[in-house]
């Protein structure tokens, strides 16, 4: 069996909506510990790109390779049972449900005991800072504190490797610092991470590389310094005024 | 707020008691009418937490469920019938035939979601009322007389003398779909349910298989519901497509549970405790003008809960205990 130097493995996927090529011929690569940051101006492809590797939409053409083998046509369920989890952009709590149940629902993925998956929902909820909001109904949770939910979610499947679609999207400035903090300490503790995030300084801050989107194709791949000043992504995303 | 310990032993205790009078009722109402109200309640009751289980916590809203219940009651009088077979043993096998049923219509119909899929549902009921009516073998559509049995005996399931034995084993079958609805909620199932219910996106990127789920639900739900409608042909005697296959019973079912509650355990026994005295209530007073008068009030009562408090009875109770509490 060929040993996979990588976690993650994406080869030339393509994805196209009617006319409109949403992903086109992406390839990148997330090594085992890796923080990965996405960037690229609205309608680059970055959710598109996420729903391909988990499974939520079929790529046209190419692969998606997780330690070497093949998930391209497995389902989202699936995908999450091998170890691959993400958070969505437009965040989706169970609101009927309390914090700690949804997390559960997580937790339940390597255990079918309720009371072992309700103290693996504490410790998540402990992980994000969301802990004292434990009973309270996912409904009342602000913005800031949903993203912290669905990111203990997530951690509760015991993943190898996490997607997190806009951290700080819709988040209040003063909330940010702590959600940077969050992903930065996750990272820290070993976790492998892919993140789309609109907030420059945020991701450029914490990513140990940069894949530059723009129209579905990468422009870019490399350390946040050198994507930084790439003439490409000047033009297409940060603007002149980001380098000057 | 009361402390929280204290709650379980309320439930519990007032749950007891509940069972006792229950168990008791038949003993002090020895009528016939009495008893037959509050049969209809338990079997409704049951009817309709069997629905629950895949409609209030999967989420999936089925306006079909006639089709299980008639699977059930067919299939037992008719292995009775032709076979001679033992009606409890009938009634197994109806709750297996439902559960085969359930599982061919759940496929190609869950792929559809919301208000799609319950469309879907009462087309799926339409056209087994349609071809039941149809079918010789199975009476067509002058139905089935259940092949007395004498002398009255549990072994037979049919008592002619008195409806005490037919009450005992009605709350048998509402006991056995609460235990398996309270068995459902507390486990991991029940965590997969309810998160069906509010997103399945998000649910499948939990690793939740959701179409196998959903299929399980069905299946759990189809058997329940089979099992009471071999109690019905066994309490009725006879059978044909408009008694156990209308779309009227499947809506009848689904309004019990949404009066009640949906999603929870006990909304369907209190939405039974209501609309079954109500209907007969209304059935006594106003039998004369045809059915339209009690499903006149059903609608009103079903706009009234929906504008009011959509969660049902029981959510307006909860609301209730934490202004109190």
């Amino acid at each position: 069996m060929p040993v996979a130097t990588m976690l993650l493995d994406v080869r030339g996927v393509t994805k196209r909506y009617g006319g409109l090529v949403a992903n086109s011929n992406i390839s990148f690569q997330v090594g085992y510990g890796e923080l990965v940051g996405i960037i690229g101006p609205n309608g680059a492809g970055k959710s598109t790109l996420f729903d391909l590797v988990t499974g939520f939409q079929p790529a046209d053409k190419g692969q998606v390779l997780l330690e070497g083998e093949s998930v391209t046509r497995l389902r989202p369920d699936e995908i999450s049972r091998r170890g691959v989890a993400r958070t969505f952009q437009k965040l989706k709590p169970f609101t009927q449900m309390t914090v700690v149940e949804n997390v559960m629902v997580g937790a339940f993925q390597k255990t079918t005991v309720p009371a072992r998956a309700r103290r693996e929902a504490m410790e998540a909820l402990d992980r994000v800072g969301l802990a004292d909001k434990a009973e309270a109904h996912a409904r009342v949770l602000s913005t800031g504190q949903r993203k912290r939910l669905e990111l203990a979610r997530a951690l509760a499947t015991q993943p190898r490797l996490l997607l997190l679609d806009e951290v700080t999207g819709g988040v209040d400035q003063r909330s940010i610092p702590a959600l940077v903090d969050l992903v930065r300490r996750l990272h820290g503790e070993g976790a492998s991470l892919i993140v789309i995030e609109h907030n420059m300084s945020v991701i450029m801050g914490i990513s140990q590389r940069i894949v530059a989107l723009n129209l579905g194709e990468v422009i870019a791949d490399g350390p946040p310094a050198v994507v930084g000043r790439d003439p490409r992504v000047v033009e297409a995303y940060l603007g002149q005024a980001y380098v000057a | 707020m009361p402390p929280v310990a204290r709650w379980p032993v309320v439930r519990w205790t007032g749950a007891g008691t509940l069972l006792l009078l229950l168990l008791a009722f038949p003993l002090v109402f020895t009528q016939p009418h009495p008893r037959h109200v509050v049969i209809t309640i338990f079997l409704f009751a049951m009817l309709a937490q069997a629905w629950n289980l895949l409609a209030g916590y999967c989420g999936q809203i089925s306006l079909g469920h006639a089709v299980f219940f008639g699977a059930g009651a067919y299939t037992s009088t008719l292995l009775g019938k032709y076979f001679d077979l033992s009606p409890w043993i009938g009634m197994v096998v109806g709750a297996v035939v439902a559960v085969a049923v359930s599982q061919l219509i759940g496929y190609p119909v869950f792929r559809l979601r919301g208000h799609y899929f319950a469309i879907a549902t009462i087309a799926v009921g339409e056209i087994v009322n349609t071809l039941m009516i149809n079918w010789d073998w199975a009476g067509g559509a002058r139905g089935l007389f259940v092949p007395i049995k004498r002398p009255d005996s549990l072994a037979n399931l049919q008592f002619h003398q008195s409806k005490q034995n037919y009450y005992y084993i009605a709350l048998g079958l509402l006991l056995l779909a609460f235990w398996i609805t309270r068995k459902v909620e507390v486990s991991r199932m029940g965590y997969y349910l309810r998160a069906i219910r509010e997103d399945q996106d998000a649910a499948a990127s939990l690793g939740i298989p959701v179409a196998a789920y959903k299929q399980r639900a069905m299946a759990l739900s189809a058997a329940l519901t089979a099992l009471g409608g071999s109690f019905y042909a066994q309490y009725i005697l006879f059978i044909d497509p408009d008694s156990v296959f209308p779309t009227a019973l499947s809506i009848l079912i689904c309004l019990v549970a949404v009066l009640g509650g949906i999603g929870t355990l006990w909304g369907p026994l209190i939405g039974a405790a209501i609309l079954i005295p109500l209907g007969e209530w209304t059935r006594i007073y106003f039998g004369g003008t045809g059915k339209a008068v009690d499903l006149l009030i059903y609608g009103a009562l079903i706009m009234l809960v929906s504008v009011i408090q959509p969660g049902g009875i029981m959510a307006l109770a909860q609301r209730g205990r934490r202004r109190t509490g």
